[in-house]
């Protein structure tokens, strides 16, 4: 790759960890002890982090960082991360209420990562794997130009290394504001470069995190010859208070979970953290 | 023409226009009031090319959803010499807010797609406003199929605020339609040519939108997320879509210059909404123009073409020279 091997290193607390980034409910917000969304049990947050950000008492899954979650899929040491040169510059000059170019500097601080996307190559249990990840922690995990730009990258160099492509979304953004329609335009780009894997035979795995929306969503987050939710992921076209507002009513019992698409029939099954891993390299054994 | 409810900036249009209607109401006008009405026309058509060229993208938001603004229908009784309507997805039911059919331009047969908004109370009710839900997508997709089969090109008309957020829609699996139209439509064989022609809005007009020739028309725009929306989010209340307006560069010319659309077709004097009939005769000839020279490009070469046009979409620094693994 055009910036040489980089191997992911363990997440240090203050770079890649949610101790930098108080999130609101779904994180692991900071703090010796936190309370559970799902069960409010008071857990020490050691215990989290130690236990794939899973509640010790009602395995709520928590967010995971980019580097947590290759340290959880990957062999040690065995992913090298690729193009990671790629920086997303301000073609529009957005200014919302703070300029595109100083909420970038600010989320790269925040999250340790420079885009919301990571990509590379890395084993799972020995079998080799071009992998992609959103973090939605980056600007929500929305899809600029740079991540659609890393993902279609990593779509067409796991066509010409034959090789499987599993990618984890995580993104309550869709497709990012502050690049307009160059955003767009990056889900016709990636799912084009799916199309093209997709007849050269390759398997693409798609594994959705809470939460996975909108423009990532409807393209290469649902495009996976097998997909995988996490339990109780927030997964949808339209967020949930937009459809709520459109239909003015309540919305049902558990909509847009990973259960609810599981029921409708547009996933393949709903995998606990604890078991991704082996349930990924199973259905690679299957295919390739 | 339908009386256009009044936008703002058109104000004074519309008092000249009322003043020369009542101008040409006269019986028997004098020479004084026939050299009137040939001044305040010429005056009217400067007045509205001076507006129309310093509209401002909310301004264009407007016009781009005008009540009196052709709709696809308009179009197909316009444009095309039949409409074959076929309704079928084959799988949960007719979504009214796509149409889909054979059609013929001129001597040529084309597979027409086109989102319907409606141009009356009835007809949006009956179309949904022309927001889809999956079973739209889906029928898009599988007639675009049939085209291939069939060597007929297709032109799909844009016109959305974007798919339906509903509950149905959701359960139904709205971004997996849309997704799978992107990835099938990159790839299907034969010429596609896409017209934004009043609301690109979003995923709802991308889940028709890849093609090898991208049109806009002059005042339509094409947007990662609606005005409202964006303001709703960026600038915590929907008051500012003006401000988002701006922001996100969706107007044609801006189009154009990020290189997502590769022609804007311009419209009529004062806009599409007044002089239907000039605006389907500029539709007419683009459509005409754009699937004759697709058709002299090679089979072979028509796919690469296509997956380059959408591949080299994007800005962003690379530090390093490119190189590959
Ligand atoms: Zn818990």
């Amino acid at each position: 790759m055009s910036t040489g091997p980089e191997i992911a290193r363990p997440a240090t607390p203050s770079m890649n960890d949610e101790s930098s980034t108080p999130r609101r409910k779904r994180g692991v917000p900071e703090g010796l002890w936190l309370r559970c969304p799902k069960c409010s049990a008071t857990i020490f947050r050691k215990q989290v982090e130690k236990n794939l950000r899973l509640c010790p008492e009602c395995s709520h899954h928590f967010y995971v960082p980019a580097r947590v979650r290759i340290q959880q899929l990957f062999d040690d040491d065995s992913f090298e991360e690729w193009y990671t040169e790629l920086r997303s510059v301000d073609p529009l000059n957005f200014h919302d209420q703070k300029p595109y170019k100083t909420r970038l500097i600010a989320e790269q601080k925040k999250t340790g990562l420079d885009e919301a996307c990571v990509v590379g190559k890395g084993y799972m249990r020995g079998r080799p794997v071009v992998f992609g990840l959103t973090d939605s922690a980056f600007i929500m995990g929305s899809m600029g130009s740079v991540v659609g730009e890393k993902l279609t990258r990593a779509t067409e160099e796991a066509t010409r290394q034959k090789l499987p492509l599993i990618i984890v979304s995580g993104s309550g953004g869709g497709a990012r504001m502050h690049e307009g329609i160059l955003s767009l335009m990056q889900m016709g780009k990636v799912s084009a470069a799916l199309g093209r894997f997709h007849d050269a035979g390759g398997l693409y795995i798609s594994v959705l995190t809470d939460p996975t929306m909108g423009g990532v969503a409807a393209s290469f987050a649902s495009l996976g010859d097998v997909i995988i939710a996490e339990p109780e992921a927030l997964i949808g076209f339209a967020g949930p208070r937009v459809v709520k507002a459109t239909v003015s009513s309540e919305l049902p019992e558990g909509f847009q979970t990973s259960e609810f698409l599981l029921k409708h029939g547009f996933i393949d099954t709903i995998v606990p953290r604890t078991e991704l891993r082996s349930e990924i390299v199973r259905i690679v054994d299957y295919c390739t | 023409m339908s009386a256009p409810l009044p936008l703002p900036f058109e104000r004074p249009i519309l008092e000249l226009e009322k003043q020369l209607s009542d101008l040409e109401k006269q019986p028997d006008p004098t020479a004084v009031t026939r050299e009137s009405i040939r001044r305040i026309r010429t005056e009217l058509n400067k007045l509205k090319r001076e507006v129309y060229e310093k509209l401002n993208p909310w301004e264009i938001v407007q016009v781009a959803r005008h009540d009196a603004r052709p709709k696809a229908m308009d179009y197909i009784e316009l444009v095309f010499d039949e409409f074959v309507e076929l309704h079928g997805d084959k799988a949960y039911g007719d979504d009214r807010a796509i149409l889909t059919g054979f059609a013929k331009l001129g001597d040529r047969k084309v597979m027409l797609v086109a989102q319907q908004k409606g141009r009356n109370l009835r007809e949006r009710l009956e179309h949904n406003y022309g927001m889809a839900h999956p079973e739209g997508y889906r029928k898009a997709l599988s007639k675009i199929q049939m085209a291939a089969k069939f060597n007929l090109p297709v032109v799909c008309l844009i016109d959305t605020a974007g798919a339906y957020p509903g509950v149905g829609a959701e359960e139904r699996g709205q971004a997996y339609q849309i997704a799978l139209n992107l990835r099938e439509m990159a790839r299907i064989d034969t010429p596609i040519v896409c017209v934004v022609i009043g609301e690109g809005g979003s995923g709802g007009a991308l889940g028709i939108g890849i093609g090898d020739h991208v049109a806009v028309l002059q005042f339509a725009y094409y947007s990662v997320i609606s005005p409202e929306g964006c303001a709703g989010i960026l600038w915590k209340h929907a008051k500012h879509a003006d401000k988002a307006a701006h922001a996100l560069r969706f107007t044609s010319k801006d189009l154009l210059e990020l290189g997502v659309v590769d022609e804007i077709i311009s419209e009529p004097i004062g806009g599409a909404h007044r002089n239907h009939r000039q605006m389907a005769t500029n539709l007419h000839a683009s459509l005409t123009s754009a699937l004759k020279d697709l058709s002299e490009i090679p089979k072979d070469q028509l796919l690469d073409r296509r997956y380059e046009k959408f591949r080299k979409i994007g800005v962003f620094e690379e530090t390093i020279a490119v190189g590959q693994a």
